[in-house]
Parts: C-alpha cells; structure tokens; sequence
C-alpha cells in the first residue's frame, strides 16, 4: 500500500471533548461575554442567556429556534457566546420554584441591554405588577406616563426578551380579552392560572 | 453578515480540529490542545473581521497550538516507548502508528499540509488559508511531505 492510501485509511483517531472545562475556564477567564443554557419547563424547553450584568434572555425554543435566538444575542450582545449551564443555576432554580409555586418573584440582576428606552420603561413597569394579578396594556401605558401609547406599550411586551421573569404574562386587553403573548396565547393563560392557584396556596 | 455565536462555530469544528490535533500532536498531547486552541479562539474571537473564513482561522490557531506543543516537547523529551503507543489504545480505529509517527516527525508546513489535506479533506486553496500561504506553495508543501513519507516508508 502506498502513502497515500495509508493515510486516507488509517485515521489517527480523535479525543474528547469536555465542554464543562471549556465554559468553566471561559467564565473563570471573563471571555465567555455571553453564557447560555437549555431548562425544562412545563411550557416546553427554554433556552437561558446572562452576561455578566445579569440575565438578558428567556426563550421558548419551540416558539423560536435556539439558532436564530443565540444568532441575535451574538448580534445584539457580542459574539462570544458559550453554553455555560453553570452560569446560570441560580435562574434555572428560580424559575423551578416559580412553576411549583414556591416562588412569587425573582430576584435576579437583569441585563436590558437587547431592550430599548421606551421597552425598558414599559417593562419596568410591567416587573411591578404583583404575581397573580394583571393590569391592562392602557393601565401600563398611562404608568408610564405615554397614555395614548397602549399599541406601543403591546409591541414592547410582545418583544421582551425575558418573559416569565419579566411577567408580560401579567398585562391583558381591556375588556376581559387575553391579548397577545411572546409565547402564544396558551402560555399566557398557563402562567395566569398558575399564578392564581399559587396565589390561594401562599 | 455579522459573526455567528461562537457556540455554534465550536460545535460545528470541534470534532474536525479533534482530529487535526490527535494527528498533529498524538492522542496524548490533543485534549490540552483542543481546549487551549478554543480558548484562544474564544479570547480573540471578537477582533475577526465579519465574513472571515472561520473555519480556516480555527485551524490556523489550532496549529500554533501544535506548534507550542511540538516545541515544548523538544524541552521535555518522552520515552519513545510511551510516546508512541500511549493513548492509542483506546481509539476506535485501528491507527497506523509507524506512519502517523513518521507524520508527527515531517517539517512543521508539511505535517500541516499532509494532515489538513488527508485528515481533514482540505483543497488545495483551505490548506492555503490556514498556512498562510499561496495555494501553490500548499501544493509544494504537501508534495514535500509525501515525498518525504514514501522515503521513509516505503
């Protein structure tokens, strides 16, 4: 057999690789500016992302892929995103007491930095409406002060990055209607039917 | 086009630049390699310019890794014994030990070629880009380093 068949058949093998190093020593490093993870929940898989200042997405996967949500955050954030479950144990845990209704709120830094001014300040206040209540898209407009922008107010709900920790679930239409939710409607009325038998338990 | 996550670049190389290093380097010496090569990656990752070839500049630094390496053993000789057949054993296919030895041992641009190129299934023009050279000086490269196998070999 020559050299070059020799080659092309007997590959040298390859060797594993341990992703838990990597995304450690890229955390330890300070490198790794965007860490993300995948979490169960009982609204189906989410996919996670912090960066150092704290948690910047919340994400149905099955709502939106995992590709074109890490693609944004590599846009909008920085490039160098790695998935480092570790990072973000803390929020998997919260968001675990939150669905068996051992937790109200979430205490958690918050990253806004893939929201804008006007969605910053509809979702800040959209953070204050207390678990198992709701107030309506005209209630969070006038809030903040813009009365006359409850469509406006919608849109920057419907485009919060960090749902179920940011409760955009908790703002509904005038009139006794749902509205609409980042996560289809049949999310929303889980997290409110969730949140009111979490409300009589507590 | 912007830079794609870096996650999803290491997921898509990862096992090609595994390889590349267990035939540059030996199973041994490939896993400290492959980590340090992603690491850099990683450091530098934002200064790439959009719509740079990622894959070749991957291999680009998973060679200076290599060639860390190869240096660094020249400081700290192995038993030849150890060093050839250690680690080995437990891959899956049946390694030509004599022959990836004797490509371990070819010049620095040629071991690069000939892995690349027989590894990896690089062109011509990728061998290129990660050398950093033309495509005919890839082509002269590569032609040494047979040239200098089938003496050895054969």
């Amino acid at each position: 057999m020559n050299v070059e068949d020799r080659l092309r058949k007997g590959a040298p093998g390859t060797v594993e690789f341990d992703p838990a190093r990597f995304a450690d020593r890229a955390m330890k490093e300070g490198i790794a500016d965007v860490a993300y993870a995948h979490a169960d929940s009982p609204l189906g898989p989410l996919l996670l992302a912090a960066t150092p200042h704290g948690l910047a997405c919340v994400s149905y996967s099955d709502f939106r892929s995992e590709d074109a949500t890490l693609e944004r955050l590599a846009a909008r954030l920085s490039p160098r995103v790695v998935e480092a479950p570790a990072r973000l144990d803390d929020v998997r845990r919260q968001l675990d007491d939150y669905f068996s209704g051992r937790r109200r709120s979430f205490e958690l830094p918050i990253d806004w930095g893939l929201v804008g001014d006007f969605g910053r300040r509809v979702l800040g206040r959209t953070a204050a409406i207390p678990y198992g209540s709701v107030a309506t898209y005209g209630d969070v407009a006038r809030a903040i002060g813009s009365p006359r922008a409850a469509r406006a107010t919608g849109n920057a709900l419907g485009a919060n990055p960090m749902p179920i920790v940011v409760p955009c679930h908790r703002v509904v239409a005038s009139g006794g209607q749902m509205g609409g939710y980042t996560g289809g409607i049949e999310r929303k009325q889980h997290l409110l039917t969730l949140e009111r038998a979490g409300d009589r338990l507590c | 086009m912007a830079l794609p996550p870096f996650q999803l670049a290491l997921d898509h190389h990862r096992d090609s630049l595994a390889r590349f290093l267990v035939a540059t380097v030996g199973p041994q010496e490939a896993e400290d390699c492959l980590q340090e090569t992603l690491i850099a990656a990683l450091r530098a990752y934002p200064r790439l310019r959009d719509g740079s070839n990622v894959r070749a500049w991957l291999f680009t630094i998973a060679r200076n890794k290599a060639l860390d390496e190869h240096r660094a053993r020249v400081r700290r000789p192995v038993p030849v014994a150890e060093a050839d057949t250690g680690g080995a054993v437990a891959l899956a296919d049946e390694p030509d030990e004599e022959l990836w030895s004797a490509v371990r041992a070819l010049p620095p641009k040629q071991r690069a070629a000939v892995v690349l190129r027989f590894v990896n299934d690089f062109s011509h023009r990728d061998v290129a880009a990660v050398l950093d050279c033309s495509e005919e000086a890839a082509r002269r490269s590569l032609h040494e380093g047979l040239a200098r196998l089938r003496r050895e070999m054969e």
